[in-house]
């Protein structure tokens, strides 16, 4: 079992993507990254400062940046492309299926500002679709690390895996939650907590909640398996099954609509042995403006509703 | 304004009309103080936000909600209103402040800007406040949308007009250049594009970020009718719209203007795209506001 708790130490996700991109970059000639103005919020612009030849800005225009993505990797390139997650899938969608994903390019998109948790900015800007509209395309693989240490990890893993990926992290800073590195294998998940009475299966930043709802959980006499999830698609069945198999009664927690990601990932993976599955996410409707918090709370993308839910759970097993 | 006989210029009425003008025009450079006032209440109420692009619409803001286009806030769904459409949402503080003192809406609600179960939304939501005629935030949209209103007005032979702002960092979306080409082509002469031409965008000026000189000529080439003014000219911004009632394309006007207008320390920096001031700063930009509104006084 890998060494997984929510210390005191806190990093933003973007910045270890930034370091990660100028390690990369200093390895290999070959890895160009592409922003279209936000390049300050997303953090590339650290990589084109130190790499101003091999760094674009696009302006604001996603779509073409996805094109142009496309055709710098049939040239050999590794083309690292990020944005706020809203305008690099829902914006882009076409781009990325007819030049990256349809012809299997090897293009990173590394999105930021998913989910809810943008806050203040409001519906518009909080993209909860993402994971269901890459899920969707063949041949994109699609991460969602849980903390900047996994973050790093998985620039490097997908740097090095041929092809296109979709990884997609928040805004706000996250608690540390893996102290050291090296666990990250694409389609693998994690057991992060041994238990029997109920999996909760969590991705991106709602592993820190889960493993806040698992002491709650625990405090209440129940023993919740826990799997941090971080690769969505190819997503770890083998994982999922024995959670099945073992508890009985799973739970997904996604910081994403309820349609077409992480839950209905795992209902797909358990699909001829299904068990009962409820899924913790936004449920089918936009977001509002709001502290991060807040809405965390507001939508139930907290360790209560988590823990909340999973007794319920339980006490129907009964 | 208006366009006066030569006979006239040395008349008693000529002297009234002038009198008359300088007062619109005073009174339409304190409404864009209040705006510029409440962009900066607002955003620093919610503690995020964009300042500098709202500031430097501000006098446009005024002059189109205080006399330009035809409006009721007593009845926004007004079937016979002249539309606006802010393409750029990230200056919503500026058209909720010109919304709250046409009366759209109690003004106290702009100190709830972005917070969580209220209506003022961190970008324009026309389900949600009353006098926005169209949800913006992500950039590239809101020119389309103007056509589909222009093109609705045709159809149903009524004389309002639509008013899309865009932002100069904005017409980078190729969705722009569509939009631009359906104008011209559906030949909507009551379609009115107003360029806040401030030179910057998030990652810098936008020249550097992506070139977009020589704008006027783009759009020229596309079709449209094109005027530059300077966008914090009131009387300019005024007579510009007088001389273009009567184009027979889709026009844009070229507002040049000053990115955090109205704020000194605001003024052509890129800090303050999307940051709200500090409480100092905060105290700083109201007095200067406050100043100028005295000046205006005097
Ligand atoms: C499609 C899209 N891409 C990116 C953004 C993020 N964004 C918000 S404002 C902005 C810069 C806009 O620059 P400009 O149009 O010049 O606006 P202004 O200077 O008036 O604030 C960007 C990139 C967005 N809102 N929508
Ligand atoms: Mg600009």
């Amino acid at each position: 079992m890998i060494e997984a708790r929510i210390t005191e130490k806190r990093r933003n996700l973007r910045d270890a993507y930034s370091s990660a991109l100028i390690s990369l970059g200093e390895k290999n000639e070959n890895v160009v990254v592409l922003d279209a103005d936000l390049a300050l919020s997303t953090k590339t612009k650290r990589f084109g400062t130190v790499f101003p030849e091999r760094f674009f800005d696009m302006g604001i225009a996603e779509a073409t940046m996805m094109d142009v993505a496309a055709g710098l990797a049939t040239c050999g390139k590794i083309v690292f492309a990020s944005t706020f997650a809203v305008f690099a899938t829902g914006r882009s969608y076409d781009s990325i299926r007819q030049s990256i994903a349809y012809p299997e390019l090897n293009v990173k998109i590394v999105a930021t500002h998913s989910g809810i948790s943008v806050g203040g900015d409001g519906a518009s800007h909080q993209m909860l679709e993402d994971m269901a509209l890459m899920r969707a395309l063949p041949n994109m693989r699609v991460i969602a690390p849980a903390d900047a240490t996994e973050m790093e990890d998985v620039v490097f893993k997908i740097a090095e895996a041929d092809g296109p990926f979709y990884v997609r992290i928040g805004r706000e800073d996250a608690p540390i939650i893996f102290e050291s590195h090296g666990h990250f294998e694409i389609g693998k998940g994690y057991e992060i907590r041994k238990g029997k009475d109920v999996a909760i299966i969590a991705t991106g930043t709602m592993t820190a909640e889960a493993l806040r709802a698992y002491d709650i959980l625990e405090k209440r006499g129940i023993e919740a398996m826990l799997i941090h999830m971080p690769s969505i698609k190819p997503i770890d069945e083998k994982l999922i099954r024995k959670a099945a198999k073992e508890t009985g009664a799973i739970i997904t927690c996604e910081e994403h609509t309820i349609i077409g990601g992480l839950g209905d990932a795992v209902a797909m993976a358990m699909h001829d042995e299904p068990v009962p599955l409820y899924r913790i996410g936004v449920n089918d409707v936009f977001g509002e403006s709001g502290g991060a918090r807040e809405l965390m709370e507001k939508y139930g993308l907290t360790a209560e509703n988590i823990a909340e839910k999973a007794e319920k759970m339980v006490n129907r097993k009964k | 304004m208006s366009s006066i006989m030569p006979s006239l210029i040395n008349s008693p009425t000529y002297f009234i009309i002038k009198m008359h003008e300088k007062a619109v025009i005073k009174e339409l450079k304190r409404k864009a103080l209040q705006i510029r006032k409440w962009v900066i209440e607002s955003v620093y109420q919610a503690g995020s936000g964009h300042p500098g692009g709202s500031l430097s619409i501000a006098d446009m803001m005024a002059c189109l909600y205080f006399h330009e286009m035809r409006h009721n806030p007593k009845n926004p769904a007004w079937e016979d209103r002249d539309r606006l459409v802010l393409s750029k949402g990230h200056a919503a503080p500026a058209l909720y402040a010109a919304l709250a003192l046409a009366g759209y809406f109690d003004v106290e609600e702009l100190k709830n800007l972005r917070k969580i179960g209220h209506f003022l939304q961190g970008h324009p939501c026309m389900k949600k406040v009353p006098g926005v005629d169209m949800s913006t935030g992500s950039l590239g949209h809101g020119l389309g949308a103007g056509v589909g209103m222009a093109l609705a007005a045709k159809l149903d032979k009524r004389d309002y007009r639509v008013f899309v702002i865009l932002g100069d960092g904005e017409i980078q979306e190729g969705s722009i250049w569509e939009a631009a080409n359906a104008a011209s082509h559906y030949k909507l002469d009551n379609l009115i594009a107003i360029l806040d031409r401030n030179k910057l965008q998030i990652d810098g000026p936008t020249e550097e970020i992506m070139h977009l000189e020589p704008i006027a000529w783009r759009w020229q080439a596309f079709g449209w009718e094109v005027v530059e003014i300077d966008g914090h000219d009131i009387e300019e911004i005024l007579h510009t719209f007088h001389e273009i009632r009567h184009n027979e394309k889709p026009t844009l006007i070229i507002a040049n203007t000053v990115k955090g207008k109205g704020v000194s320390f605001m003024e052509g920096t890129l800090s303050f795209h999307g940051k709200p001031p500090s409480e100092e700063q905060y105290v700083r930009a109201m007095s200067e506001l406050e100043q100028a509104e005295g000046e205006l006084n005097d």
